[in-house]
């Protein structure tokens, strides 16, 4: 994994509230056996109608989502189901940064083994971000502020273990791997 | 005197091999780990990749479910499967199975079916184990007791590897459900309500712990109902504390103790639960005497409402009517005679024994209403089994309804089976996301009896009008 440091983008923002993993990418890309490739499934019943031709109404098929690597969504975001084709498919359409009131367990978890950076801030900044979309920030990781174009830093809270992970690509596997003697005597203690 | 201690606290802190500080997380032993077909590819690949085993084959356990086709027809070969791209990931879990030395209930296993079924009805789910799966629903183990919870694919390659997560510990809530649920209301019924009240984020970051005389009187069928659908609160697992209930339904089961073994574990199961005064970060009450038969109305289960309720109106929210327009309802409208195209009575959260007698006894004897498709999929092939033993399978084909090999079916449509654009779903899974039963596909959740009555009527109907006792 790539250490992340800084991350400056112009946003781009869903407004809707409870978006869950069947809505980041529908169930039907999981028959697959890779991670390869499912960007272009990313929010795949909102971005595509049913001719398979793209909505010109949905926002991420609009010329201001372009090159933008930081989601704004409403209250909740990524609720629902384990999979983690849904971290792999925002990593791949560009994303490296989603912002939210509030973000579910496991895609949180998902999405930091995978460098998508998991953002969580007050109700009231929040709502300045979905009120102003398109507007240009940067994310220190390092200091866990944001820093809006006018200056204001808002902070935000993230766990100091998946922070420090982030910040030097330390894979977790790797951290386990270190214990395995300690592993083998917790199980012998059990048996 | 030592403090007293969640059910939660009591798993947990059995399972630290190493415990949480402020700079690192615990790291956590997994007992029993489930895997399936879709979950698990990119994982087998990870431990290829670097050169990994399986470390302890004897805690996993796989079976094929999500992709897999429930048409009798496919299974037995008669046809191809009609997804390539599912099949393809049938023949690599067969082949990431064999390669790394994994238990494997395949197509043509007897055992196969629904991972969070097979689970328990092995008896490989216990209490006070730690139980994942790369599955949300995972949660449907804490029935027992166990911490049973749903990881990414990553941490499915973690626990591969080593058997263990990085894990911080979640924060606990206490839901008691006192008194007793009325004629026509099932666990289906109380768990949505529990939804509709604490929200879908509501129990986000927490643990539940579920107790109280209306969770007793459950069944472990019941009991499992509830837990499925914790992570429809928002919450990683849902627990219930072990009892004569749980010990009569694990006896004899073939991964369960057996012999001297298994008094052994009971005894030590019976020391599972919360000592009295034991202190949770958040506590709910809910009234079972007070609930009726609920079903959902909106794009997520919290949206949720009494069977012969009304939608409400939030009219001003925009992202409250984006949902009632995606499933093309109206504020203040009654869901009571609304028609429906397709009834399916299915899933991990609705699809054991129990859950098919009840919707049998709705059918029997009756026709499913002309232009309604309903599918019957059992949870496990034991279940199916089980059911045409005492030939429900011939109420249900009798009344018109399909019966089908079991797997996950119409509750993900990742098979082929799917809603079309537009219809109406009655269905007793648990998620009503937009596009989950299929793009388009307009789904209400409900209990097993709602979805039967439904079917009759071929409209949205009260199961109690079908349920004497
Ligand atoms: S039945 Fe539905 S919810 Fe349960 S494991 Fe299968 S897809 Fe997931």
């Amino acid at each position: 994994m790539e250490p992340i440091r800084l991350i400056k983008s112009k946003t781009v923002v869903l407004p809707y509230s409870d978006i869950d993993t069947d809505q980041i990418i529908p169930a039907r890309f999981l028959t697959t056996t890779t991670k390869a490739g499912l960007g272009q499934h990313a929010f795949s019943n909102w971005r595509y109608l049913a001719d398979a031709s793209t909505n010109p109404e949905f926002i991420l098929n609009q010329d201001s989502a372009r090159g933008c690597k930081i989601l704004v969504a409403g209250n909740n975001f990524g609720c629902g189901s384990s999979r983690e084709h849904a971290p792999w498919a925002l990593l791949d359409f560009g994303f490296k940064a989603v912002i939210s009131t509030e973000i579910a367990d496991i895609f949180r978890s998902n999405s930091l083994k995978n460098g998508l950076l998991p953002v969580v801030i007050d109700k009231e900044n929040h709502a300045w971000l979905m009120a102003n979309p398109g507007t240009e920030l940067t994310i220190d990781l390092q200091n866990s502020t944001l820093t809006l174009a006018n200056g204001k830093a808002v902070s935000f809270k993230i766990e100091g273990f998946a922070r420090y992970c982030l910040l030097n690509g330390v894979d977790e596997l790797g951290f386990i791997m270190n214990q395995l003697d300690t592993i083998q005597q917790y199980e012998q203690a059990r048996a | 005197m030592n403090t007293p201690k969640t059910l939660f606290e009591k798993v947990w802190e059995r399972h630290e091999v190493v415990p949480e500080t402020a700079d690192t997380p615990a790291v956590l032993y997994i007992d029993l780990h489930l895997v399936h077909e879709v979950t698990s590819p990119q994982a087998f690949s990870l431990l290829r990749e670097q050169g990994l085993k399986v470390r302890r084959t004897d805690r996993t356990l796989a079976t094929m479910d999500h992709s897999t086709p429930t048409d009798p027809a496919e299974i037995a070969g008669r046809v191809p499967i009609k997804v390539k791209s599912a099949a393809e990931q049938i023949k690599q879990l067969e082949k990431n199975c064999a390669e790394f030395n994994v238990e494997l209930l395949n197509l043509h296993s007897t055992q196969r079916g629904i991972v969070h079924v097979v689970g328990p009805e092995l008896g490989a789910t216990q209490p006070g184990k730690t139980i994942v799966c790369g599955d949300s629903h995972t949660a449907t183990h804490g029935a027992f007791g166990a911490l049973a919870f749903g990881i990414g694919t990553t941490e499915v390659g973690h626990v591969l590897a080593t058997q263990c997560l990085l894990q911080r510990r979640p924060k606990t809530l206490a839901i008691t459900v006192d008194g007793k649920l009325g004629k026509g209301v099932t666990a289906k019924d109380l768990i949505l309500a529990i939804i509709g009240k604490i929200g879908v984020a509501g129990g986000t970051g927490q643990v539940i712990e579920y107790r109280g005389s209306a969770i007793e009187a459950l069944s472990m069928d019941g009991r499992m109902t509830v837990c499925n659908m914790s992570i429809e609160a928002g919450a990683r697992a849902g627990m219930i504390a072990p009892d004569e209930t749980t010990f009569a339904y694990l006896k004899g089961r073939p991964k369960a103790p057996q012999g001297a073994q298994w008094d052994k574990a009971v005894q030590e199961w019976k020391q599972l639960c919360s000592d009295p005064g034991a202190k949770f970060d958040r506590e709910v009450h809910i009234n079972g005497n007070e609930l009726v038969p609920m079903i959902t109305y909106g794009t997520h289960p919290g949206m949720v409402m009494p069977i012969n309720g009304q939608v409400p109106d939030h009219s001003g929210d925009s992202v409250f009517m984006k949902s009632l327009a995606y499933m093309g309802l109206q504020p203040n409208e009654t869901l009571l005679g609304k028609p429906i195209q397709v009834v399916f009575i299915g899933s991990c959260t609705n699809a054991r024994l129990s859950d098919l007698e009840l919707a049998a006894q709705v059918m029997k004897g009756r026709k499913v209403a002309p232009g309604v498709r309903a599918l019957v999929v059992p949870g496990s092939q034991q279940i199916k089994r089980e059911a045409e033993a005492l030939e429900l399978d011939k109420i249900f084909t009798d009344a018109g309804a399909e019966w089908r090999e079991s797997g996950c079916s119409m509750c993900i449509g990742m098979n082929g089976d799917t809603v079309a654009s537009g219809h109406y779903a009655v269905s007793t899974s648990n998620r009503n996301f937009e596009g989950r039963q299929g793009a388009g596909a307009r789904t209400l959740l409900a209990s097993p009896a709602t979805a039967a009555a439904s079917a009759i009527r071929g409209c949205v109907a009260d199961p109690r009008e079908f349920i004497n006792q």
